[in-house]
């Protein structure tokens, strides 16, 4: 947002572009529990276009980024975030975009020592290099820590009014705010992204274990951001609603996965994700359910048990207790 | 009047549904109405907010039973 209003401020034409990897934090939560749908949602892409009063392009690289994900050349941050890799890939993309719409050159928000792993010193001419942008890559806000881009030694933008902003605080970044007359901002870059959170990695771990191959799809990983996730069994676990937006939304998927849903007492619905091998496999997977549901204490819960292309059946259990369930189950 | 473009986006999550509308419109010609079919109640706010940031204007967005239908002219 500032990086662009500092170069708007000159009459550049600015137009902003938004990549959608699916591991986006924004949206999808607030869409799906009930609870979050109480409050104000924005998309804060959007949000900061209407700001500066620019068109926004929001551009799908959910199936390309998935070699970002699955093989990155820099490797990883805290937990699954390839962000040196992801910062390369989207800086490359909008390169892409540059050129098939007529536009001269990239603008990022990134200052040098902000992050520890995509914004240091060492990393900004790696970005400009593979990326293939090269010196039409313009950073606003650090540019006197950097060479003269293309756009500065050509004189579209003057480096006279560009700054050199350096380090972790973001209170220069606050001071130039105000100076533009801005009252709020987006949340900083790290927090938006699922792939730096550790309870998030840790099922998305767990998925490509389960399955034996490091590969996803959209509804996989939109999936793992819904429910209480157990695997009792390395070939199924059960997804299970905590409220009654996630039920909702788990409900659209129950003609693609085996499901239980209690008939017998009010309880949340669980979904099957794997192979139920055996009774004793729906046994378990519905003593498991039961313990999410208000019959918990009871000696059995009935449950609408149903398979993609099978015909529906109930099945009763004593739901499990507390003590049964084993901590390495919760993923 | 021609028949709308429709853009099924129901059971998408945002921004899914605004991307299809993008895509929509950059394939439609200028005039088109396009409506757009959705699930996620985050497209009251999403749909409208990108139409205002590409001056384009939404000329229906209603709610029925738990889906929303929001046109817009492109």
């Amino acid at each position: 947002m500032l990086a662009a209003k500092v170069v708007m401020e000159q009459g550049v034409h600015v137009e902003g572009i938004n990549f959608f990897t699916g591991f986006c934090v924004e949206g999808h939560t607030h869409a799906i529990r009930k609870h979050d749908q109480k409050k104000q949602k924005r998309n804060n892409a959007l949000w900061v276009a209407e700001q500066l009063g620019i068109p926004l392009h929001i551009i799908d690289i959910v199936d390309e980024y998935k070699d970002v994900l699955l093989n990155p050349k820099h490797g990883y941050g805290q937990h699954l975030n390839p962000c040196l890799d992801c910062k390369i890939f989207m800086v490359r993309k909008a390169q892409e975009w540059c050129t098939e719409n007529g536009f001269d050159f990239i603008i990022t928000g990134e200052v040098i020592g902000q992050r520890p792993k995509s914004q240091r010193a060492a990393t900004m001419p790696i970005i400009a290099r593979e990326s293939t942008a090269e010196d039409r890559l313009l950073r606003p806000l650090c540019a006197h820590h950097l060479m003269p881009s293309l756009p500065e030694r050509e004189g579209w933008v003057d480096r006279n009014k560009l700054y050199g902003i350096t380090g972790r605080s973001r209170k220069p970044q606050v001071e130039l705010a105000q100076q533009f007359g801005f009252e709020e901002w987006a949340q900083p870059a790290g927090g938006c992204c699922f792939l730096t959170n550790e309870q998030y990695a840790s099922k998305l771990t767990d998925l490509w274990q389960s399955r034996g191959h490091r590969d996803y799809e959209l509804d996989d990983i939109i999936m793992l951001k819904v429910g209480r996730h157990l695997r009792p069994r390395p070939h199924f676990k059960l997804i299970i609603a905590r409220e009654e937006g996630e039920a909702n939304f788990l409900e659209g998927y129950r003609n693609q996965f085996a499901s239980l849903q209690p008939q017998s007492h009010m309880g949340a619905l669980a979904l099957i994700d794997g192979v139920l091998k055996d009774d004793s496999d729906i046994e378990l997977a519905a003593r498991i359910a039961g313990r999410y549901s208000q019959g918990r204490d009871g000696d059995s819960v009935t449950y609408e048990f149903t398979q993609p292309g099978q015909p529906i059946k109930l099945v009763s259990a004593k739901p499990i207790s507390e003590k049964e369930i084993e901590a390495t189950w919760y993923v | 009047m021609s028949e709308p473009v429709i853009v099924d986006a129901r059971r998408l999550l945002c921004p899914l549904p605004v991307i299809r509308l993008q895509q929509a419109v950059k394939k439609a010609p200028k005039g088109s109405l396009i409506r757009v079919l959705a699930t996620d109640p985050g497209v009251q706010n999403d749909i409208p907010a990108w139409c205002r940031v590409h001056q384009l204007q939404v000329v229906r967005l209603e709610q029925i039973d738990r889906e929303w239908v929001v046109e817009v002219q492109a």
